[in-house]
């Protein structure tokens, strides 16, 4: 090899391919190579556990579309297993080195799976990757006699809304008192759970599945910690992501299960303290401190961030000695029971919630999130187009709740969101233990 | 000139052929206060940000107030109740969350894409009779003889009202347009004017209703009346019939201008017309442009129901707030070289039909019928040339439009 070895992307789904993107576009010109674990190219994920569980979307339709010419070398297939940062090389699985001369990391996550008793069995399912969405779509055409859903966030709603318009019985077990009362809180969350019931779903709040049983090898019973029994031969797990990390175990980073650790221009920290000025990363994989929320580390897993953060990567690569910190809202969107769930800002950690438009009886309504006196955060059921104005408010640090002169506003109530106490990522090791 | 006088100079029929120059020096100002008190906001940037704003409201029309009778029981105890009915049941355009969502969720049950769609093959034939006949004539009054006549025919269809009446609510329907003019809203006698006529028009809905409730067809008014037949949930009777009348008067006055206006420009752009009249399949960027260049409704007020703090001023609560979309479209900061009628631009982010909340229900149908209207002159009038420029303008600056456009023709093919 005669040239430099250039930028190499490890990761190829959204934040990869539109780093990839957003490099050529700053003017790099260089050799630029993209590993991917999939042997796909770069695709869409929201759409699978939406349209393409329903049935109306095929999954190899949902390819991203490349905006930019990329004249890049693509290693699809190839999981990387480690990385050597004195030598600027990448290990692959079949004990290839790709060398580098910057890095750009967006291996974003996976599927937490059932690690408890009955892991192994058929039926058991997660929505994460194409091929995920495509075995379930096959299994609930059968179709099952119940469908056993673990856990009530994002991914687990939709899953339920799915299988309830395909006619299916659907069970749904969550040790929380309401769905999505990790990121929305229960006040807001009782909305959801109310509609879970009425469109037939089984709901089982505080609920814990223990152990997986089965017949010939297939999934034919969940016990659950209290002693009861659901019969399914149908298994989603949908207990959220882990990062993908494993790879940077021995790299020097600050890595773990929750993402690798960033500087505020997206730049890896390492051990020793200062960043790695030639490795960023992006998308769900990476941890930064956040202006807007008094630069708290966080990882945002939602699409938005994997766009937007990926652009601010590849210019901190681009230009190192004028490194901006990346200042981002985060946002995300669901469609579930018809419907239109929108978000902005992060709710997880206010103090107080206030409905501030329409009425929670209705399932229309505007909610506004509060911390310490100001506005952190929003979310609206069937009522997104308000959803900029809140944002702008949300950003310029206004008090808490912001607009009060809306249309179609009652009397403003203050709440406690409801936010359910931190748990430990294993909690039935846990209370093993106590 | 003053700066707060500069909307009375838009609403000056003077001004009507081109008020794009006052546009201009509004625009110096994202938000400008004017003399009356109301507010008028012009950059692209603040009306978007303002669309999407809860604290504007769209209910500011005055309170209903019918004129005296000299009659004691209807002027003391009828009147007023009906003035209180009217006043809670305005149509959709006058209404904020969640009255508004609920009407506008049972229209847009009823305006689906496939009752349009289905229509395609209707204004085909529609322009077509309509041209056939203006055959034997070397000129054509465009108004009368065809943006005023298909879009009314299109809307009487679509909802299910006899053509043959067309005549009687004409008037009814160039009163009522009105109520979107600051002019007329703040005239008193006008004001009045305005509910005898609406009080004429709903006694003529609600016989039709009755008669849709008995002899049900295929139309949206049939949809909408038997609704609460099938148990689903349905409008109350005084929602339906300002439903109604808000339909077929947005179906008279508004599609005209669009038709009009696109003639017009293409007569003063020759080039796109011949690149039209070769090639039909510009069309739909063609019509996107003029939406953005010569929009058929140039502003539509609301209400702030707090102070609102946009673009370096604040807007107090309850002043009006004028959303001089038009003038938008022409932002420079927004659209590069915005006095250029440009179809090939490929960013056309217009507010021809309004936006947020109360974004035109009908903006797919006036699409089909502006395309297959332009389409179908370009290629049937032979050697069009305008014979006044500028042409007559309707009253209206709001609803703005020519009021005759005279196109000389060598013939029609």
């Amino acid at each position: 090899m005669s040239e430099r070895p250039g930028i190499v992307i490890v990761g190829a789904s959204l934040a990869g391919l539109r780093g990839a993107e957003a490099l050529r576009r700053g003017g790099y010109d260089g050799p630029l190579t993209l590993i991917g674990d999939e042997p796909h190219p770069p695709y869409d994920r929201p759409p699978l556990s939406k349209h393409v569980l329903a049935g109306e979307l095929e999954a190899d339709a949902t390819a991203l579309p490349h905006l930019v010419s990329l004249r890049a070398r693509w290693r699809l297939g190839q999981p990387a297993t480690g990385l050597d940062r004195a030598g600027r090389t990448i290990r692959l699985a079949d004990g290839s080195d790709v060398p580098f001369t910057k890095l750009f990391i967006a291996t974003g996550a996976r599927a937490r799976t059932w690690t408890e008793q009955g892991a192994d069995l058929d039926g058991v399912f997660t929505i994460r990757r194409r091929e995920d969405a495509v075995a379930l779509r096959r299994a609930l055409s059968r179709p099952p006699e119940r469908v056993l859903i673990i856990g009530a966030g994002l991914i687990g709603c939709e899953a339920a809304s799915c299988c309830r318009d395909l006619g299916l019985p659907v069970t749904l077990v969550d040790p929380n008192p309401t769905p999505l009362a990790r990121i929305l809180g229960t006040v807001v969350g009782e909305v959801l759970a109310q509609t879970l019931r009425r469109s037939g779903v089984d709901y089982r709040p505080g609920a814990r599945v223990r152990a997986l049983v089965g017949e010939a090898g297939h999934v034919r019973r969940a016990h659950l910690q209290d002693g009861g029994a659901i019969d399914t031969d149908l298994v989603i797990v949908a207990l959220g992501a882990v990062r993908e990390t494993a790879w940077l175990a021995r790299a020097g980073l600050v890595a773990d299960s929750g993402g690798v650790t960033c500087d505020g221009a997206c730049r890896v920290l390492t051990r020793e303290g200062p960043p790695d000025v030639d490795i960023v990363a992006a998308g769900d994989v990476a941890r930064w401190p956040n202006p807007i929320y008094g630069g708290r580390a966080i990882t945002v897993e939602h699409w938005g961030n994997a766009v937007e953060q990926a652009a601010h990567a590849a210019s901190s690569l681009l230009r190192p000695a004028q490194p901006k910190p990346y200042v981002h809202l985060p946002a995300f969107w669901s469609s579930q029971f018809g419907l239109n769930i929108k978000a902005v800002g992060l709710a997880d950690g206010a103090d107080a919630v206030a409905i501030v438009q329409g009425d929670r009886a209705s399932r229309r309504f505007l909610a506004v999130y509060g911390r310490d006196g100001r506005s952190v955060a929003a979310v609206s059921f069937d009522q997104a187009r308000w959803l900029p104005a809140y944002a702008d408010r949300i950003l310029a640090g206004a008090p808490f709740p912001p607009i009060l002169d809306a249309t179609d506003q009652r009397r403003i109530e203050t709440l406690a969101p409801g936010f359910p106490p931190l748990r430990t990522e294993r909690p039935v090791l846990e209370m093993a233990h106590v | 000139m003053s700066d707060d006088t500069l909307f009375a100079e838009v609403l000056d029929g003077a001004n009507r052929a081109n008020p794009y120059p006052i546009y201009e020096r509004l625009r110096r100002r994202p938000v400008s206060r004017q003399r009356d008190g109301a507010y008028v906001v012009s950059t692209h940037a603040a009306i978007r940000s303002l669309l999407f704003d809860p604290r504007l409201s769209s209910e500011d029309l005055p309170p209903s107030r019918r004129p005296r009778t000299g009659n004691p029981f209807k002027d003391w105890i009828i009147n007023p109740l009906k003035n209180r009915v009217a006043t809670a049941h305005r149509p959709l355009i006058f209404r904020d969350p969640p009255d508004h969502d609920t009407l506008r969720g049972f229209v847009m049950k009823e305006f689906t894409i496939a009752r349009v769609n289905n229509l395609h093959g209707r204004v085909e034939a529609l322009v077509d009779t309509l041209i056939e006949r203006c055959r034997g004539r070397d000129e054509v009054c465009l108004v009368e003889d065809l943006s005023y006549p298909l879009p009314v025919a299109v809307i009487c269809e679509l909802l299910g009202v006899p053509e043959a009446d067309e005549p009687q609510f004409h008037a009814w329907a160039t009163q009522l347009a009105t109520a979107l003019e600051p002019d007329a809203r703040r005239d008193e006698e006008a004001r009045r004017a305005t509910v005898t006529t609406f009080d004429a028009i709903a006694a003529y809905m609600r016989r039709l209703i009755r008669d849709k409730r008995r002899h049900p067809a295929d139309d949206m008014l049939s949809g909408l009346a038997r609704r609460g037949d099938r148990g689903e949930p349905a409008m109350g009777d005084v929602d339906l019939i300002s439903t109604a009348v808000l339909l077929l008067v947005a179906g008279h006055e508004t599609t005209v201008n669009l038709i009009t206006n696109g003639m017009l420009t293409l007569l003063r752009h020759p080039q796109e017309l011949a690149r039209l009249k070769a090639d039909p399949e510009r069309a739909p960027r063609l019509i996107e442009e003029l939406l953005r260049y010569e929009p058929p409704v140039h502003f539509r007020t609301r209400k702030a129901l707090g102070a609102i703090e946009i673009g370096g001023t604040t807007i107090p609560p309850g002043a009006p707030v004028v959303l001089l979309f038009a003038s938008g479209n022409r932002d420079p900061e927004r659209f590069s070289d915005p006095d250029r009628f440009d179809p090939s631009r490929d960013d056309i982010q217009h507010f021809g039909f309004g936006g947020g909340l109360h974004y035109c229900v009908g903006a797919p149908l006036a699409r089909i019928e502006a395309e297959i209207a332009l389409v179908t002159l370009c290629r049937r009038l032979v050697e069009p040339r305008l014979m006044a420029d500028p042409p007559s303008y309707r009253a209206g600056a709001s609803l703005r439009g020519p009021s005759n456009l005279g196109i000389h023709i060598a013939g029609i093919v």
